[in-house]
């Protein structure tokens, strides 16, 4: 089963940890991340689970976690 | 022997004042979202938990040296229960004020992820009660509290505190200030 990064906007403040830590993310003009290709759910390759786990620990805002991705 | 956890007490006194300083003003630039100097966003996070939990060693070994200290007179109910002690309870309650808010602080901070954001970061609020507490503490219950080299320490850690909890006030602290303020075009 893949996972994905969740962003959940409605806690993010745009502190920027995540985007330090995770590749496929960008910080957007207002300063908060985006997943590169759009939305909120970043897939996490095989070698960036514990750069994912970091990015979840170190959030000041507890604004990420895992979720099982979507077949779509 | 005695005064030997004498010597410890005072030494880890001092260190504490010094990492609690560095806790607060991390935890500060933490609180911007900037980063500092060459270290990264994640990297001051980090070294704000990280110095923080390096107080709490420092802590339990003033704590632990002191009780075992004769002269300080302290009793273990002093540790938890403020100025009741036997021998300077005002000072002593300070430390023992700071200490109860250190743990609470600590133990809310590992605990952020279950008992959720709110609970947290009210209670780490109280980091601006603690911090001064405990320099108070320091001056008004070390033995050397009123000597030159400590006083200067002080000061030089009040004014470093103060300063970046002012800016922590002004406009353009957190990042990205303009753009988010402005209104969209």
């Amino acid at each position: 089963m893949s996972e994905s990064l969740h962003i959940d906007w409605t806690r993010c403040r745009g502190r920027g940890v995540c985007v330090e830590l995770m590749a496929g993310l960008r910080r957007d003009e207002w300063g908060y991340p985006v997943v590169v290709g759009g939305g909120s759910d970043l897939p996490i390759a095989p070698g960036e689970r514990e750069a994912a786990e970091d990015a979840v620990a170190l959030c000041p805002l507890l604004a990420l976690s895992f979720r099982p991705s979507s077949a779509a | 022997m005695s005064e030997a956890f004498w010597a410890l007490g005072r030494a880890s006194g001092v260190v504490l004042l010094v990492l609690m300083t560095i806790s607060m003003l991390l935890g500060m630039v933490t609180r911007s979202g900037r980063p500092l100097l060459h270290l990264p966003r994640f990297g001051v996070v980090l070294a704000h938990r990280n110095i923080a939990l390096l107080s709490i060693v420092f802590l339990t070994v003033h704590v632990g040296s002191l009780l075992l200290d004769p002269y300080a007179q302290l009793r273990l109910a002093d540790v938890l229960i403020p100025f009741g002690a036997a021998k300077s309870p005002l000072a002593v309650g300070l430390g023992t004020a700071a200490f109860d808010l250190m743990i609470a602080i600590t133990i809310t901070a590992m605990l952020r992820r279950w008992i959720g954001r709110r609970v947290f970061r009210a209670v780490h609020w109280a980091s601006y009660a603690l911090w001064p507490i405990a320099v108070l503490h320091g001056i008004t219950n070390g033995s050397d509290g009123r000597s030159g080299p400590f006083l200067i320490l002080s000061a030089v850690a009040a004014v470093l505190v103060v300063a970046v909890g002012a800016w922590r006030l002004t406009e353009g602290f957190v990042e990205h200030r303009r753009s988010r303020t402005e209104p969209a075009r």
